[in-house]
């Protein structure tokens, strides 16, 4: 079982506004909570900041999985109330890139001038990890990493517990470079963390009208991503990481454009900032079921 | 369901598919796993025809030969090098694509290191030697 919350659906800037009030202006960030009580945290966009707040006091250990380090996934990094906690223990887990580790890149930000205190300093236990190419168990929860496109090193995960599979993918272009998309799963970026999740939250920044002006930024278009979850074989799809530029009015109307199009044969459900998903093997309670 | 491809490898792909370059990507066993359009002549064949090809095929199948017409063995082809060696190659030699035409050709073989030192293959990019 995993209880899935969205604290923050925002790309790329944070973007707060009577216009952005029900889908949510903060930046990335996913808490998910395991049978067991454990607690990992998809990126630490300005989402976790709330988050962190709303952590049980009883807590005393959090994994924060970042996907990469754009600053739109670690900018609330520094306002995650649980680093300024002494009996915390904080994992970050993220890819390093090919010539600096995972702590020489967070450094650079979490350092003057762009941020007052630095990684060093945070009283909680903290410690940082290179995402590693095999699956890993933290708590009830295992999670896989894998590299997706996007400019830099991202990855996405996919996390399973109890006979159900999360993936996260909030910055990718599967659609980058091929001609007519989708083509064949092999060749596909992503797909093996996709495949037949019960819950997949990806990237859907763009309109297909605006997608052809941002080719190469790194991100999808609402019709790549249902096309993408529809070879994949999700069964639920969320689309985040909307577009500052876009407004609760702009996503409800580019929503139902692109699934009218599309047919999912597959629910979807766009992210809205403090929905939540319980997901819980098939055989017991019918897999993926959201609340907004 | 297939296995996914490595990332580094979907957009070598990507990359190959954009280039006027003849241009090979192999896995690391040598199976060829993706070539270009203007690879095409020099197999005789489109890849949407033969799919991924082992090495034992891919490497005969142009007949490549030393400036005095004789046989090189697979393995000391450049590709084959850049393959077992882990690192670059390049080699001149004469082929015949199944179009029938003797080509001088110069490979130039790179091994794919991703992350983490993994070896994920080797490409091979082709020029054809003027006069």
């Amino acid at each position: 079982m995993m209880h899935v919350t969205l604290w923050g659906t925002r790309g790329s800037l944070a973007t707060p506004g009577p216009e952005t009030a029900r889908y949510g202006g903060n930046t990335s960030c996913v808490e998910v909570q395991g049978a067991d009580g454990t607690v990992v945290i998809l990126d630490a966009g300005t989402g976790v900041r709330r988050l962190g707040m709303a952590l049980p006091r009883t807590l005393r250990r959090v994994d924060i999985l970042l996907t990469h380090l754009h600053l739109d996934h670690l900018q609330g990094l520094g306002f995650f109330a649980p680093l300024y906690n002494p009996a915390m223990e904080v994992h970050i887990w993220g890819p390093a890139s090919t010539t600096l580790s995972l702590q020489a890149r967070l450094t650079r930000y979490m350092s003057p001038p762009l941020f007052p205190v630095r990684l060093r300093e945070f009283p909680c236990t903290l410690h940082l990890h290179e995402v590693p190419r095999q699956a890993m168990a933290i708590g009830a929860l295992t999670v896989t990493a894998g590299f997706v496109c996007h400019p830099g090193p991202t990855v996405g995960y996919r996390i399973a517990a109890a006979g159900t599979v999360l993936t996260y993918i909030p910055d990718h272009e599967p659609a980058l470079g091929v001609p007519r998309f989708p083509g064949r799963r092999e060749w596909t970026s992503g797909a093996m963390l996709a495949a037949d999740a019960d819950l997949l939250i990806h990237d859907a920044q763009y309109s297909a009208e605006e997608y052809p002006q941002h080719i190469g930024w790194g991100h999808s278009a609402l019709p790549h991503t249902l096309a993408f979850a529809t070879l994949t074989g999700v069964k639920h799809l969320v689309p985040f990481h909307h577009d500052p530029a876009h407004s609760d009015a702009d996503l409800d109307r580019l929503m139902t454009q692109a699934i009218h199009v599309a047919e999912p044969a597959f629910a979807v459900t766009p992210g809205t900032e403090g929905a939540t998903f319980d997901l819980r093997a098939p055989m017991a309670h019918g897999g993926a079921e959201g609340r907004r | 369901m297939s296995p996914q491809q490595e990332i580094e490898m979907i957009l070598a792909r990507q990359l190959a598919s954009y280039l006027v370059m003849p241009i090979f990507v192999v896995d690391p066993e040598g199976i060829l796993v993706f070539y270009n359009e203007p690879a095409e002549p020099i197999l005789g064949r489109r890849f949407e025809e033969t799919g991924a090809m082992p090495m034992r095929e891919w490497s005969t199948i142009f007949e490549p030969t030393d400036e005095a017409g004789v046989p090189i063995a697979p393995k000391e082809l450049a590709l084959a090098i850049a393959l077992a060696e882990q690192r670059p190659a390049h080699r001149a030699f004469w082929i015949r694509g199944l179009d029938n035409v003797h080509r001088h050709i110069e490979a130039t073989c790179l091994p794919l290191m991703g992350q983490a030192q993994r070896f994920l293959g080797a490409i091979a990019i082709f020029w054809e030697v003027e006069g």
